[in-house]
């Protein structure tokens, strides 16, 4: 029985009143701001977590006014350190790439009016709002937020207050934060996954999509198949804690010298492997968009097509898949089958390989190209910079021989800033700049932007790149300070240095801040193609339309990254001009 | 940053919404097909409901691979909850009870085919009360667990046994209050039509979600 | 409007993307700046891993030497990887900036294609297949006959390390009887004459060249036994006992850290790995406290 040919109703009027405009609406450019300016938010909690993390480090016994008692107690600094981990992974590597850039320029970059769920999609950015509330409430709930890392293993955060202050309440809160993403992820997953199918423009074959559509649509098929093994897994964890349940904890714990005896037969590799089932595809979820946006904007920038865009394609599903079958890389010595450990390292050194071609063609998209050097150029060529670098020391990480000696040290912590830490918001950066003028009709001021590049970049790599050397000597990570072994005492250099260069590196944002709201208030006004970019989010008003196109929809006639073609009127060649169209410019003034 | 800006941003001030019945040229899956003057096309809905089922059989899947690891756990305590008996006799009914559900949808949807507008009402409202059954059923099995001293947190099988069968409680519950939405609530955006077809293939599906927990359940560490 | 003062001002309010166009955008100094900021990376960066820097104590045993192997052949094959890919980004942002020469329209090219792809995968399967046999050397093979066992029990946030004692048995174990301020810190049941003589101490005494087999586990949360000089760790998970064997080959202390989160103590957690001459190893049997 075919519904599709009933008639419906014609599409609503454009909303009235604030609160249905700007706070309860189901416009996916509202919606994508929401989400954008709610990252802001999660990410200055966790800069300023991060910073008191880092000072700590160096100044363990300093006295801290807003601390009741004065000094730091090692407790706190795991809260801060779980929280930190917490909020950037959740509520701003995987809100801003995709639920706000996403939102904003997928139904845009396709050529469609909405998403395909237009109030399931506001439905999504409250309950992460929700989410966010209940995590920040941690805080201030009895013993304080949780201290068992953002990856929360039991027994350590399955039993409750006795292994630890803030593993009780704080905890508590955690889980049902968590729990209620995951609701938000899976609803926003459905509703990328459906439009991107289901509502391209005329035109629009799946290889003349722009490679951001591309990278935000094997992004919300990892979200939708990664995020309901965790939620399964939270609410194992929150019965093990609060209804006596054995999924996780074993026979014959003492805690504090108690016997939990009520307890049986649980195995804590259990969500270990549940977890990281999970944890892995997230860490994916969380840099894909960064490297569709980084293809984008490199092709625009250089004026050339992206070299070998199929492959670009290819290799953004071949991560996706293979994302799913490695995570017990996190598990090498954590008791798991040793053999299962060289499948999980094999497949790891194999997700390498796309990796390493989409490097490749980066570079091979510069390679003969006429580069601006534009503030969303640089951001991007910093992408691959870091990305390299972060990759690379994956490779280490990824043979168990060598896990042996670098797991859980800051030669890890090194890996995984250097790639979602920096590389991702590199991404976030570059979307940004980008973005801006399209998104709030204003330019960003050209001078600021490339002076904030410079200092995060050097910044970044400063920070960063001493934490290869404190893993390699015996640095552990998670560890309040340094006072547990005599040998640690050689490495307060190295901190020392790090946590100068973070605070010189935060305080560099302020920079974007400042260029962002002020732009905002006030830069130049921007015209509606101000890089001369080729895709369908050029080829209308800066900012769009209520409908994205004032009614006037685009057919597609060729594919996203015609840039320099011989023969073209000009060096780039929109997607949505009919030939005649391009043939008229050509005889024209050049204006298209 | 004043309101003009968040509502120049939000492209909410300008413009027109340019859809009025037809204006807007068709759009789908970038083939051209034509599909009518709504925003989204009601196939849309479909491909979405595939999409939430895939989400869901991974959460139930993360809980099968789950119970069955912890069968096979090295701590060797799995105490199988043996599922027979009167339990068993529950669970067969609840199961046929559901799979009469189904059936009575299956009618539903012929009865709304040949325009007979009471009889789908009617059978619709059938499937929903067969669906209250089966929740109706679940409880009582849980309440003769109870009695027989098994509850939750006694050992893993009747934890995974809860679990699982809350799980699945949890969705066939929401999908008892889609059948009724849709059955008195008039559609707006989504046809008539497209929402019995969606619900349709989420009722099915948990029904086959349940066949399969069942026997899974029925398997316990034999 | 002009918010920003005149030295801020870039011309970014230039409607049509007209610098673009111009290609007014495309001056040395970005490019150059690049390049060479990435040249002093490199060189630095190359600099420090290869002379060593914060290099990890001298290993200690034959498959910490074979890990060490590994991990320079590592560092080779991403050294290199990494300076092509660095310095190859800088020298094509330099190279290929605008100069006002349209740029080289190309898709893509099938056969460079193929070639980097089969190539880094050769290299880094390759490396992955080269490192198995360390990882081989620990985990898959059991101890060597003659092994010394030790039972390394983690807490919150203390070792304890049980030797079998003379009968060569570890004395059966109940959590029930746990309790450290009576002496029992690990269960040991009274009623077990094969716990009797069984030695119970906070550091790990090993004589030299000999097997040890570690058999690890925890009684709380999850904990982590480390010895850098060992090259190796192993989580002790509570509700498993996991074997880890070594053969030290050089007598010193070398710190055991725990380096899985374990609560607010886990800064703390920390003990000493002893190896020892042959004769102080009998010492030290000799004259500890049985329980």
């Amino acid at each position: 029985m075919s519904s599709s040919l009933h008639p419906v109703h014609a599409a609503p009027r454009a909303p009235s009143g604030f609160w249905r405009r700007y706070i309860f609406s189901t416009n996916h450019k509202v919606i994508g701001l929401q989400y954008y300016f709610l990252a802001l938010v999660a990410v200055t909690v966790g800069i300023v977590l991060s910073l008191l993390m880092r000072f700590h480090l160096v100044w363990p016994r300093a006295h801290l006014p807003f601390i009741s008692g004065g000094l730091m107690r090692p407790e706190q600094y795991l809260a801060l350190m779980t929280m930190h981990g917490t909020i950037m992974v959740f509520f701003v590597l995987t809100t801003a790439p995709l639920g706000a850039f996403g939102n904003y320029f997928l139904p845009i970059q396709i050529g469609a009016p909405d998403m395909a769920f237009p109030r399931l999609n506001m439905m999504s950015f409250w309950l992460t709002l929700l989410a966010f509330a209940c995590m920040l409430s941690a805080f201030f709930v009895q013993g304080g937020a949780p201290i068992s890392g953002w990856t929360a293993y039991p027994p350590l955060s399955g039993l409750g207050s006795i292994t630890g202050p803030g593993e009780g309440m704080g905890q508590t809160m955690w889980i049902v934060s968590i729990g209620i993403f995951c609701f938000a992820s899976l609803l926003a997953s459905i509703n990328f996954i459906s439009t991107t199918i289901e509502m391209r423009a005329p035109g629009m074959h799946l290889m003349r999509m722009p490679l951001t559509v591309w990278a935000w649509f094997v992004t919300a098929v990892m979200s939708l198949l990664s995020f309901g093994v965790l939620l399964a897994a939270l609410i194992m964890l929150m019965l093990d804690r609060s209804a006596g349940t054995s999924f996780f904890i074993p026979y014959g714990l003492v805690v504090n010298g108690e016997l939990q005896a009520g307890r049986s037969g649980g195995w804590p590799l259990l969500w270990e492997h549940l977890f990281w089932f999970f944890g892995h595809p997230e860490v994916y979820i969380a840099i894909l968009p960064g490297m569709g946006v980084t293809s984008h904007i490199i092709s625009n920038f250089s004026r050339k097509p992206v070299f070998g865009y199929r492959a670009m394609a290819g290799t953004l599903c071949a991560i996706g898949f293979l994302g799913f079958l490695l995570w017990g890389h996190h598990m090498f010595v954590s008791g798991m089958n040793p053999y299962s450990s060289l499948a999980f390292s094999a497949l790891t050194l194999s997700i390498g390989v796309p990796s390493a071609v989409k490097t490749f063609n980066w570079l091979g998209t510069m390679w003969g190209g006429k580069i601006h050097f534009d503030t969303p150029m640089l951001f991007s060529i910093g992408f691959v910079s870091f990305f390299v670098t972060g990759g690379l020391s994956g490779i280490f990480l990824a043979q168990p021989a060598l896990d042996n000696m670098l797991h859980a040290t800051y030669y890890v912590v090194a890996h995984f800033h250097l790639v979602m830490a920096v590389a991702a918001i590199f991404g976030i950066f570059s979307a940004t700049y980008y973005w801006f003028p399209k998104m709030f009709g204003r330019m960003m001021n050209e001078t600021l932007g490339k002076l904030h590049f410079w200092l995060t970049f050097v910044g970044a790599y400063c920070i960063f790149m001493p934490m290869h050397f404190v893993g390699l000597y015996g640095g552990i990570r998670r560890y309040a300070d340094w006072t547990g072994a005599d040998y640690l005492a050689a490495l307060r250099p190295l901190h020392m240095f790090m946590t100068i260069a973070a605070f010189a590196t935060a305080a560099a944002q302020l920079i974007f801040f400042y260029n962002f709201f002020k732009s905002l208030a006030s830069g130049a006004k921007a015209p509606e193609d101000p890089w001369r970019g080729t895709t369908l989010e050029w080829a209308t008003a800066s900012p769009p339309p209520v409908d994205n196109f004032a009614g006037d929809y685009p057919h597609v006639f060729r594919g996203p990254y015609e840039y320099s073609v011989p023969g073209a009127p000009d060096d780039y060649t929109p997607q949505h001009l009919s030939p005649s169209e391009v043939a008229g410019a050509a005889e024209g003034d050049g204006n298209v | 940053m004043s309101d003009s800006a968040i509502a120049e941003g939000a492209g909410i001030g300008a413009g027109a919404t340019g859809s009025n019945g037809g204006g807007i040229a068709g759009y789908g899956n970038g083939r051209g097909d034509e599909l009518g003057a709504s925003q989204t096309p009601q196939r849309a809905y479909v491909t979405g409901m595939v999409i939430a089922l895939s989400g869901i059989a991974m959460f139930f899947m993360a809980l099968i691979s789950a119970a069955v690891v912890r069968r096979g756990s090295p701590s060797g305590d799995w105490r199988p909850l043996a599922v027979s008996g009167w339990l068993a006799r529950i669970l067969w009914l609840n199961t046929l009870v559901l799979l009469g559900s189904s059936a009575t949808m299956l009618q539903a949807r012929s009865r709304a085919r040949a325009g007979d507008e009471i009889g789908f009402r009617r059978w619709w409202i059938a499937t929903s009360v067969l669906g209250l059954c089966f929740l109706a059923g679940q409880l009582l099995a849980w309440r003769q667990l109870v009695f027989a001293g098994l509850y939750l947190a006694t050992n893993p099988s009747s934890s995974f046994f809860y679990l699982i069968t809350a799980a699945h409680g949890v969705h066939l519950a929401g999908g008892i209050i889609a059948l009724l939405v849709v059955a008195f609530h008039p559609a707006r955006r989504m046809a008539r039509g497209t929402a019995v077809e969606i619900a349709s293939m989420y009722w099915h599906a948990m029904d086959a979600i349940w066949i399969f927990l069942f026997f899974f359940l029925l398997s316990g560490g034999r | 409007m002009q918010f920003f003062p005149a030295f801020l001002r870039d011309g970014s309010d230039c409607s049509d993307g007209a610098r673009l166009k111009n290609g007014t955008r495309g001056s040395a100094a970005p490019a150059l700046l690049l390049f060479l900021s990435l040249i002093v990376f490199v060189g630095i960066t190359v600099y420090l891993f290869a002379t060593g820097y914060y290099a990890p104590p001298p290993p200690i045993t034959p498959v910490a030497l074979q890990i060490d192997h590994q991990y320079a052949l590592t560092l080779y094959a991403t050294g290199a990887i990494f300076i092509l890919a660095q310095l190859g980004l800088g020298f094509a942002v330099f190279r290929f900036r605008d100069r006002g020469k349209p740029a080289h329209f190309i898709r893509g090219h099938v056969g460079l294609e193929i070639a980097w792809t089969l190539a880094t995968a050769a290299v880094f399967l390759g490396l992955g297949v080269l490192g198995t046999k360390a990882w081989s050397a620990t985990r898959f093979q059991p101890a060597a006959a003659g092994a010394i066992q030790v039972e390394v029990t983690e807490e919150q946030f203390v070792y304890y390390f049980r030797y079998p004692g003379a009968d060569g048995k570890f004395g059966r174990l109940d959590p029930a009887l746990v309790s450290a301020p009576t002496g029992n810190p690990l269960g040991i049941d009274p009623n077990d004459p094969a716990g009797r003589d069984d030695i119970v101490v906070p550091t790990l005494t090993v004589p030299v060249n000999h097997p040890v087999d570690l058999l690890i586990r925890s009684q709380d949360v999850i904990h982590n036994f480390f010895v850098r000089e060992l090259r190796l760790q192993q989580d002790a998970v509570p509700g498993m006992v996991v074997p880890l064997h070594f053969t030290p080959d050089r007598i010193g202390r070398y710190n055991i850290m725990c380096t899985q989160l374990c609560g607010m103590g886990h800064y703390q957690m920390h003990s000493f790995l002893n190896v020892v001459s042959e004769a102080e190893y009998q010492r030290f049997l000799a004259e500890a406290p049985k329980q």
